[in-house]
């Protein structure tokens, strides 16, 4: 401990905020030009990108919806062939949940958490960049087969034996499983860094049951995705062993059994729709207590309904699977235990509505969206309820009213809220506002189009609409509400054009915010707008769960880190009592490379399983590159 | 902190934007799998030109005006192997390795590996039992189902060839070149009649 | 109560077709047991939670707009209030849910009848039509249709369901919920048609690019009409009657229609595509695409791949002449 004498190392103690500024710019700033951007180990930097590039899938997978709706505005319409049909169904299917949901809910935790806990980057940086170059692999990947008319025509779900290799010719399931694998091993890198950021680095003082609910919510959805993700690894990758080495897993004829692939898919799929709607209920659990200028009531009982659904969400995935004759004993169980899941989520909403209740709404465009959240989310809730029952679902299941009721729980649930956050986190981004007068345009419009556009969507699967179909007959009774519909979509792209044209508008000349715009409570408001690439001069202490509210005037803060590495501060899991000071990576390259090296290899081993193994010394290579030792060490302190 | 100019990233993200869509057109207006062929290229397709021996020839000018499709085609090759089991070809060629009529991966083509005497071969029928399927089936099922049987005999798998069926089929898959991993001329050939194996 | 559940799905209830040509696609249109019991559960589950949303955004709208006293942050009085408040509205959702759960059970235990049923018929479903086998008393096949299944009114018919490709669904929604067919599995689906009439279904999981063409129609008829229907469908096909339609089975024969199709009583004995044998009894072809008639039939083969892209019927060139020959002796075939 002697050479680390603070004499001769440069500590952040007893120097001005304009030297100490400097040093630690000097420290921890990428330096300009395109490979020091693709070097970057940032989490503002990656999670902005990431972000970005999540909008970009969310709205050619809008374009794709709309092509849709203009296909089925009306009976036996002929603008989009029956393989294109399917394709883009397929397409718009996996792209929103692997390129749009999951990516942007986590880029929102790599980008929140950090400075939510109160540290100067996430764990594991490198990875993180790693992550999102898969991601971004995986996209391509995606939309690129989809320009080649080879994009995967099985449905999000790829059910064999229609995905399987005697009924998928080609390589379109090939190339879905694969995006799979791209999509999950990004989700996993990310889900492991927001653990170990939670549990490692908050601020000394942020003890458990001072973590900001959102915060908690990404947790609980890190832990789902580690848990649900290798389902569905593993059943992508036997898919594609089924398709290219002739294995038999999904064969029944050799003792596979074509369910098997539908208990491993649910069994990630349902805890999916927790992935994204966790991280957006946490989000509203931020916005709200801004807006009604008050603590959220009733903490305990929602950190327990968050954990509570991440628990019973893996107990639910036979509801997907009610029509395919398990044992009526089995599906009671799960019917039961669907309709439990109302418990938690009534908490939450009961805990909102008490919040209001309590406090002084200001209406602004973040809190307009946390609204029309509850209105919608709550009525996809209670349709959730209604599929759950067994023999409901034997009459909805794959009808119209489950894509009601799903577009209500994710859009209505998830994407609602994300708008709110995007407008409520904005300017602690880019140091700029978004505009009011927009924002409430963007919001009604979306408001009234989603609703008119899913609503009705309830009644023709009632009147009997099944979902999946390219067109429908002239004598059936659904034309009328399908181009209803299909011109509410309209209204709905709309909000969503104003909305991006508000985000554009207001990055180049929005007014500027300043560190605290909303007068929030959370850490992330206590450094400038948008943050420092270090984010906080001195990592800051926690005394409370609103440190902003509890403490006007100053922020207590430590110090004692060296200024002349990046270095952040360990603390321990439950009372977060500093433990060591942490000496973080610098920028590399080597994650871009071993991105590109799995990817060629994953590429690969679509065309031939050889890929494996000859992909496999690249990527050790890169690997290599990347955990070369470099020689610092954390101290304690 | 560095960043671009944000016409940079705006131009940037255009691009990619107009890149991805210009992709989307081409693979838009690129021709989907076919699913009906009209009739004038049905005729076509019949138009084979074969040698005096009914072993070898020229494929029509159709078959190059459309593309090849039946030789490396996924989806032809796939629809192929369908027709294989609804026309019942199994019942004398087994599963590929031959029964009452010869072997498809044994390396060994009574008339010849070409397309063209595929083609001929299900059209019209060869002597000792070889029916004719050209009022069983159209021009392009008999082309799909050729190239299908072709592909079986490879020795090195093609990229598009089908995977294995849902079923108790003994042999490997397509797409793993039975034909390289089940050929053994064992202690005598297969068809000592006909002379060493090619 | 039935009245006021009706009012509550009035708005629903508009949109009910009185009876398509095709007969009724619709769950909310119960004609079947099973259907009806069903209709009942879903109108009772539709009315329970829309009053709980009413609840729920009334309580919103209430707390937003509700005129605010001083108030201080973390008083203690009120927070137990609320505490209360948000305790009591949880054990309401554990009640209602309860509550649900058990309605569910009961109509699920109200859906599945154990006792032997009076009909046994086997579906196959296939990309993309359905082929369905009557049999005997002793189990014995006695013939097979396809698209079109008729059951006698009142009596308990059992499908046993197989899937001959990939995963398809059959619902009829009128008369019951769904039930998946899975190959390598076997289930089973119960009709019991309280009235008479013809009731539309589809298939309900995506099998591929024609997933949207695959239909079929029950005809629920009384037991004489039900008799003389499986009398009428036991003898071989009719012979033609016109000169047209004698030159039909000529090219029916000739071509290669008959390498896939069967109609019984002529050299025609293909088994990759449906039944043919009274094709011009049945309400629809191409799987519920087109009502049976000459120019549909017509239509349909003198070009399949127009109509219903990708199946796996091929475009098998006739000339206009022998079109209208094999229509006329398909529609004779009654």
């Amino acid at each position: 401990m002697t050479k680390d004498d603070p004499i001769l190392t440069p500590r952040d103690t007893d120097i001005a905020d304009a030297e100490l500024h400097a040093r630690l710019m000097r420290t921890w700033t990428s330096p300009p030009g395109l490979w020091a951007a693709i070097a970057t180990v940032d989490h503002k930097v990656i999670a902005r990108r990431y972000i970005a590039t999540a909008f970009v899938f969310l709205i050619l997978g809008g374009i794709l919806a709309l092509a849709m709706r203009l296909q089925l505005s009306r009976p036996e319409a002929r603008y989009i062939s029956p393989d294109r049909y399917n394709q883009i169904f397929t397409m718009h299917g996996t792209n929103m949940m692997f390129l749009f949901a999951v990516p942007v809910m986590e880029a929102m935790a790599v980008y929140l958490v950090p400075l939510m806990v109160g540290t100067r980057n996430i764990a594991f940086p490198r990875l993180n960049a790693f992550s999102y170059w898969m991601f971004l692999g995986g996209g391509l990947l995606l939309w690129l087969s989809f320009a080649l008319d080879t994009a995967p025509d099985v449905g999000w779900f790829a059910y064999v034996p229609l995905s399987g290799p005697e009924y998928g010719p080609g390589k379109r399931a090939d190339l879905w499983a694969q995006m799979i694998t791209f999509t999950e091993i990004a989700a996993l890198a990310v889900a492991v860094e927001i653990v170990v950021t939670v549990f490692k680095q908050r601020a000394p003082g942020m003890s458990l049951d001072r973590v900001p609910v959102l915060v908690w919510a990404m947790l609980v959805m890190a832990f789902l995705v580690i848990f649900a993700m290798p389902a569905i690894m593993f059943a992508s990758s036997t898919l594609i062993l089924d398709r290219l080495v002739g294995t038999q897993f999904y064969n029944p004829a050799k003792g596979g059994d074509a369910l098997l692939w539908q208990h491993l898919f649910w069994f990630f799929g349902h805890p999916e729709v927790y992935i994204i709607f966790l991280p957006a209920v946490g989000m509203v659990s931020t916005i709200l207590p801004t807006f009604v200028r008050r603590p959220l009531f009733g903490y305990m009982l929602l950190v327990g309904a968050l954990i509570a659904t991440g628990i019973l969400s893996f107990g639910l995935w036979v509801h997907h699977m009610f029509v395919t004759g398990l044992p009526r004993v089995g599906e009671s169980f799960f019917t039961a235990s669907s309709m439990a899941i109302a418990l938690p989520a009534g908490a939450q909403i009961f805990c909102w509505l008490a919040t209001i209740w309590a406090g002084k709404p200001v209406f602004r465009v973040p809190f307009l969206f946390v609204l029309g959240f509850i209105v919608t989310f709550v009525l996809g809730g209670l349709t959730g309820v209604m599929v759950a029952s067994l023999p409901f679902d034997t009459q909805v299941h794959d009808t119209y009213f489950v894509v009601a009721h799903f577009h209500y729980v994710l859009v209505g649930g998830a994407v609602f809220p994300l708008l709110g956050a995007v407008y409520y986190w904005f300017p602690k981004m880019t140091g700029r506002m978004m505009s009011e007068r927009l924002g409430k345009l963007s919001f009604w419009l979306i408001f009234a189009g989603f609703h008119l556009t899913f609503f009705p969507m309830h009644i023709l699967g009632l009147i009997g609409m099944p979902r999946r179909i390219y067109t429908y007959q002239p004598e059936l009774p659904w034309a009328g509400l399908n181009l209803f519909v299909s011109l509410s979509s309209l209204v709905l792209a709309a909000g969503f054009l104003v909305f991006f044209i508000d985000v554009v508008r207001s990055r180049r000349s929005g007014l500027p915010a300043g560190r605290n715009p909303w007068g929030a409570s959370t850490l992330e408001w206590a450094t400038a707008s948008p943050p420092p690439a270090y984010n906080f001069a001195h990592i800051p202490v926690v005394f409370s769960r609103e440190p902003l509210w509890d403490e006007k005037d100053a922020l207590p803060v430590t110090s004692g880190l060296r200024t002349d590495r990046r270095e952040l501060l360990v603390t321990s899991l439950a009372a977060a009592i500093p433990q060591a000071r942490e000496s973080v990576p610098e920028d590399s390259l080597w994650p871009f490379f071993a991105a590109l090296a799995t990817s060629a290899m994953l590429i690969g081993s679509i065309f031939t399983p050889w890929a494996v193994v000859w992909g496999a010394f690249p990527m050790a290579v890169t690997l290599i590159g990347w955990f070369w030792p470099k020689g610092t060490k954390e101290e304690m302190s | 902190m560095k960043q671009y100019p944000v016409a940079v990233r705006l131009a940037s993200a255009a691009g990619a934007v107009v890149v991805l869509a210009m992709a989307a057109y081409v693979g838009w207006a690129r021709e989907p799998r076919t699913f009906r062929l009209p009739p004038p290229l049905q005729a076509g397709l019949n138009d084979i030109k074969l040698m005096a021996s009914g072993i070898g020839g020229a494929p029509p000018e159709a078959f190059f005006a459309m593309g090849k499709p039946y030789e490396a085609g996924s989806f032809e090759l796939s629809q192929g192997k369908r027709l294989y089991s609804w026309f019942g070809c199994a019942a004398c060629h087994g599963d590929g390795q031959g029964g009452k009529g010869p072997s498809f991966i044994d390396g060994w083509w009574l008339y010849g590996p070409g397309l063209v005497s595929i083609v001929a071969s299900i059209r019209d029928g060869r002597p000792h039992g070889m029916p004719a399927f050209r009022d069983k089936m159209t021009a392009d099922e008999i082309w799909q189902l050729a190239g299908y049987i072709k592909s079986l005999g490879a020795y090195s798998a093609h990229l598009s060839a089908p995977g294995r069926n849902d079923d108790k089929s003994p042999i490997p898959a397509e797409n793993r070149a039975p034909a390289e991993i089940l050929f053994d001329p064992g202690p005598t050939p297969h068809h000592p009649d006909q002379g060493p194996t090619p | 109560m039935r009245s006021k559940l009706n009012l509550r799905a009035g708005g629903l209830l508009l949109a009910l077709p009185l009876c398509g040509c095709n007969g009724t696609q619709s769950a909310l249109h119960a004609e079947g047991q099973a259907a009806t019991a069903l209709k009942g559960l879903i109108l009772l589950i539709v009315l329970v939670c829309a009053l709980v949303w009413i609840a729920v955004v009334g309580v919103l709208f209430w707390a937003l707009l509700r005129r605010r006293t001083e108030f201080a942050a973390g008083n203690k009085i009120h927070d137990h209030r609320l505490r209360l408040a948000v305790y009591s509205a949880l054990a309401a959702t554990a009640i209602i849910v309860a509550g649900l759960t058990v309605a569910s059970f009961y109509a699920t235990r109200a859906l599945y009848s154990s006792h032997p049923p009076d009909v046994i018929v086997q579906a196959k479903a296939q990309q993309w039509w359905w082929q369905f086998t009557y049999a005997d008393s002793e189990n014995r096949p006695l013939f097979q249709t396809a698209n079109e299944l008729h059951i006698p009114v009142g009596k308990d018919v059992l499908i046993t369901l197989e899937a001959l490709d990939v995963i398809h669904s059959l619902w009829i929604p009128a008369l019951a919920g769904k039930q998946d067919m899975i190959p390598g599995r076997r289930n089973e689906q119960r009709l019991h048609a309280e009235r008479q009439g013809i009731y539309r279904g589809q298939c309900a999981e995506f099998c591929g690019i024609q997933h949207s063409h695959m239909a079929l129609v029950v005809v629920a008829e009384d037991e004489d009409d039900y008799a003389a229907w499986l009398a009428e469908q036991q003898k071989p096909a009719a012979d033609p009657i016109t000169a047209e339609a004698e030159a039909g089975r000529a090219v029916f024969l000739g071509k290669p229609c008959a390498a896939c199709h069967t109609i019984r009583g002529t050299a025609a004995k293909g088994s990759t595509g449906p039944d043919l044998t009274h094709i011009g009894s049945r309400q629809t072809l191409g799987a519920g695409l087109l009502p049976v008639t000459r120019g549909s039939l017509a239509a349909w083969i003198a070009d399949p791949q127009t109509l219903k892209p990708g199946n796996n019927m091929p475009l098998v060139p006739l000339s206009s002449d022998e079109v209208r020959q094999v229509s006329a002796y398909l529609e004779g075939l009654r």
